[in-house]
């Protein structure tokens, strides 16, 4: 079975803390996916998500904190704004757009936090290895 | 090439168990950087830390990873450990294998390969951090109070009382706020002018504590710790040194109108002291009504005046201070009743608001503390009180809970009925809420002791009838609809952020919720702060509530700015974003994304500056950068690249 590479940046005041509650609370989910820990969604470059792909990445989730609770205030707006445009960019790279997906999990949320990552992982799965037209 | 050290933590078998740590080990010896690798069962514990700073010295590592739980618990473990052996805490690095890792997946090998993606993308990491120093900021040690109310005296005289000073800032001519209107409070009857006034002298009289009435917040620059303000007092047209407050002028002052302290039920003069306990207790003239200003003659007041004090010309004036911390206690106001025409609100002169019922409440009210209606002057035998009016009522006023009506409300009925022996108090509710010391038993008193009848039920309608003022209501606990001819109707209106809160939040740079209420840093842990480091919410500019609980909040901001005045240096945190002048162009992406106003454009250089202080390390400029210059200390581009090709490495 193919088994996807799966890239991820948490942001340290919401995800990074969700995906630590699954942890505490022994939740399971696949191995596929690494997380980066970042300071606040917003700090996420669509360069960095770009050098993901470029790398054999097969997806990317991004995770911050729900509208209206981010730590920064507006960050996870921000982080919103660059997801939305990048996805339209990279079907020009014919990267199918829903290898990227941006997730608001809570520090609340381990069980959302498990479900977004078997989910993601399982459509990741199903779009099989990355493949992108060098423009 | 820096020598990292990695340090692999087994956490007794909560990591051993699903990851192969011999494997492990023996992967990641060859991996570029790592200079010395080491497991051991319990590495947060004492001999763990020794091994760590051993080892640090021993091999003359210069950074290290510890692969173990999640950096919210050890991290600063580690990192106050380095630093006894002069490593740079910036260079200790946390791979979280527990949380993220061992204890989330069964298989040992898959959860081996991913504890070995997560510590080879750290080793990249750290292999790129640099030594960083905590930001220094000092701290001017002076504090700005803007609000005279309770909220704002408290904070102000505890404070001041611990030796700083205190610029008490205040819109009216006097302090004392909304507590110097209540006539009694609950639940334990103290007339609050006695409890409130000898706080308002100590207030004024305190040698720490720089009165300043009659003035607002006109303009604000700086940051925590070091904050520039500036003050202006509006036009007294009374010289303050001179004035004694002997009184002469107001007594002869022949232009009377409305007292806004008596909530329009008095008279006070167009020279005038809000009240006779007024601190300061000098007068201003009210330009607006005053004879002279108005059509060029009279000066009545400037010619009793024993001292020369009337000074027709005075200016508004400013003045410029500079502040370390800032309390905003401004205070509320009353949702006006000519919002509720439905109750008759503004149209029937015997329906008023609760505020005004404390007015004719107070002994030293306009009726000296007899109860009599607005509109004759009869005691009103029959009083009907109504309940979250304008509160609780999201879809045609606000959708929040005033929290103070339920106590009042109650001591006004059960004050009343202490006044009119043979009269009969109503109350209109939805829920009575009775939670606060004492509150409960209080409620209970009123329905037994002083035969207070509750109704649960709304009001639909409120009309006039001869001199009566007719309530139609239902007992949703009988099921019967209800008449009551009353003499008079009290509306227990919302209460909401006084007049000009959203300009002052706008200035401050602090946010406002929905309600327009100031927010706080976090509901529920950090219920003073707000979310700009140095400013404080204290009473009901916060939330509506009652004055015990805005006393323990007003307390709490003094404690936070004592708390900022006991250090000499702020201590910031220096993973901050900053600017490579060499490549930046100036285009100000990261000003239009930064929330916390932390960059500005230099214009004679053409680049971009950064405030270390104000930056809060979010990074969102250092993505917006279209030319990297744009950098965030030890979260750099190229360590994120890094990072992910470690992950990707087959």
């Amino acid at each position: 079975m193919f088994e996807p590479r799966i890239v991820a940046f948490f942001c340290k005041w919401c995800t990074s803390a969700g995906a630590d509650l699954a942890g505490t609370s022994r939740m399971t989910y696949k191995p596929n996916i690494t997380g980066i820990r970042v300071m606040c969604s917003s700090r996420v470059d669509p360069e960095h998500i770009l050098d993901a792909f470029k790398n054999g990445a097969d997806g990317v989730l991004i995770g911050g904190c729900h509208p209206g609770d981010c730590h920064y205030q507006s960050g996870n707006y921000q982080a919103l704004k660059r997801v939305k445009l990048l996805k339209k960019m990279i079907k020009d790279l014919n990267i199918n757009e829903n290898r990227l997906r941006l997730e608001w999990i809570s520090a609340a949320e381990g069980k959302r936090f498990t479900e977004v990552v078997d989910e993601f992982t399982e459509e990741i799965r199903k779009l099989g290895h990355i493949q992108y037209t060098v423009l | 090439m820096k020598k990292i050290g990695v340090f692999v933590c087994h956490c007794g078998i909560n990591i051993a168990s699903t990851v192969d740590i011999p494997k492990l080990v023996e992967d990641l010896k060859n991996y570029p950087g790592v200079a010395y690798i080491q497991d051991y069962k319990y590495m947060c514990s004492d001999p763990g830390q020794t091994l760590v700073k051993e080892k640090i010295k021993s091999e003359k590592l210069d950074a290290i990873v510890v692969a173990a739980c999640s950096p919210t618990l050890h991290e600063n473990t580690f990192r106050m450990a380095v630093q006894t052996v002069d490593m740079n805490p910036y260079n200790c690095e946390i791979a979280n294998i527990r949380e993220q890792c061992s204890w989330v997946h069964k298989n040992i090998t898959e959860a081996t390969e991913k504890a070995k993606r997560i510590i080879k993308s750290v080793v990249e990491k750290a292999l790129l951090d640099e030594d960083l120093e905590p930001v220094k900021v000092p701290v001017t040690r002076k504090a700005l109070v803007l609000g005279g109310g309770i909220a704002g005296i408290q904070s102000a005289l505890s404070i001041a009382n611990s030796g700083y000073d205190v610029i008490l800032v205040e819109r009216q001519s006097s302090i004392g706020g909304r507590m110097a209107q209540l006539s009694e409070t609950f639940p334990t009857l103290d007339c609050s002018q006695c409890i409130l006034t000898p706080k308002m002298v100590d207030a004024g009289q305190h040698e720490n504590i720089r009165l300043m009435t009659y003035s607002e917040l006109e303009d604000i620059s700086g940051f925590v710790g070091n904050f520039k303000v500036k003050i202006k007092q509006k036009a007294k047209y009374v010289n303050w040194d001179k004035c004694t407050g002997c009184g002469l002028c107001i007594e002869k002052c022949p232009k009377k109108v409305p007292s806004e302290f008596d909530q329009g039920l008095g008279k006070r003069k167009a020279v005038y002291t809000p009240f006779p306990q007024a601190v300061p207790n000098k007068p201003v003239i009210d330009c607006e009504n005053c004879t002279y200003f108005k059509t060029g003659k009279c000066r009545l007041c400037e010619k009793v005046c024993p001292f020369d004090a009337i000074d027709f010309n005075e200016t508004e004036s400013f003045i410029e201070e500079e502040v370390g911390a800032i309390v905003v206690a401004t205070g509320y106001d009353v949702y006006p009743v000519l919002n509720m025409s439905e109750y008759g609100g503004g149209k029937i002169p015997d329906v008023i608001d609760g505020l005004t019922f404390e007015r004719i409440l107070s002994a030293s009210g306009p009726s000296g503390g007899e109860v009599r209606r607005p509109s004759d002057g009869k005691i009103p035998k029959e009083i009907v009180f109504i309940k979250c009016v304008g509160s609780r009522d999201p879809e045609n006023h606000y959708p929040y809970c005033s929290k103070i009506c339920c106590m009042y409300t109650t001591k006004h009925a059960m004050l009343y009925k202490h006044r009119v022996h043979d009269g009969q108090p109503y109350i209109f509710y939805m829920d009575v809420r009775a939670g606060g010391k004492g509150y409960e038993e209080f409620y209970q008193r009123a329905q037994e002791e002083d035969k207070v009848v509750f109704l649960r039920g709304k009001v639909s309608k409120v009309y006039q009838d001869d001199d009566k003022v007719v309530v139609c209501g239902i007992d949703t606990l009988s099921g019967s609809n209800v008449e009551i001819r009353a003499d008079l109707v009290v509306l227990a209106m919302a209460i909401r952020p006084s007049k000009g809160i959203e300009e002052l939040a706008q200035l401050l740079k602090i946010s406002i919720d929905q309600n327009g209420f100031l927010t706080e840093a976090h509901p529920k842990l950090r219920p003073v702060e707000s979310l700009s480091a140095g400013i404080y919410l204290a009473g009901c500019a916060q939330a509506p509530k009652d004055i015990p609980d805005t006393v323990a909040q007003a307390t709490a901001t003094a404690a936070m700015v004592l708390n900022l005045f006991s250090r000499e240096y702020l201590l910031h945190e220096p993973i901050i974003t900053g600017v490579d002048e060499e490549l930046c162009s100036g285009c100000g992406l990261c000003i239009a994304v930064c929330p916390y106003d932390a960059r500005k454009t230099n214009r004679e250089k053409g680049v971009v500056e950064v405030n270390e202080i104000l930056c809060e390390a979010c990074g969102a400029c250092a993505a917006a950068c279209p030319s990297g210059a744009a950098q965030q200390r030890n979260f750099t581009d190229t360590q994120f690249s890094n990072m992910v090709k470690a992950i990707l490495a087959e």
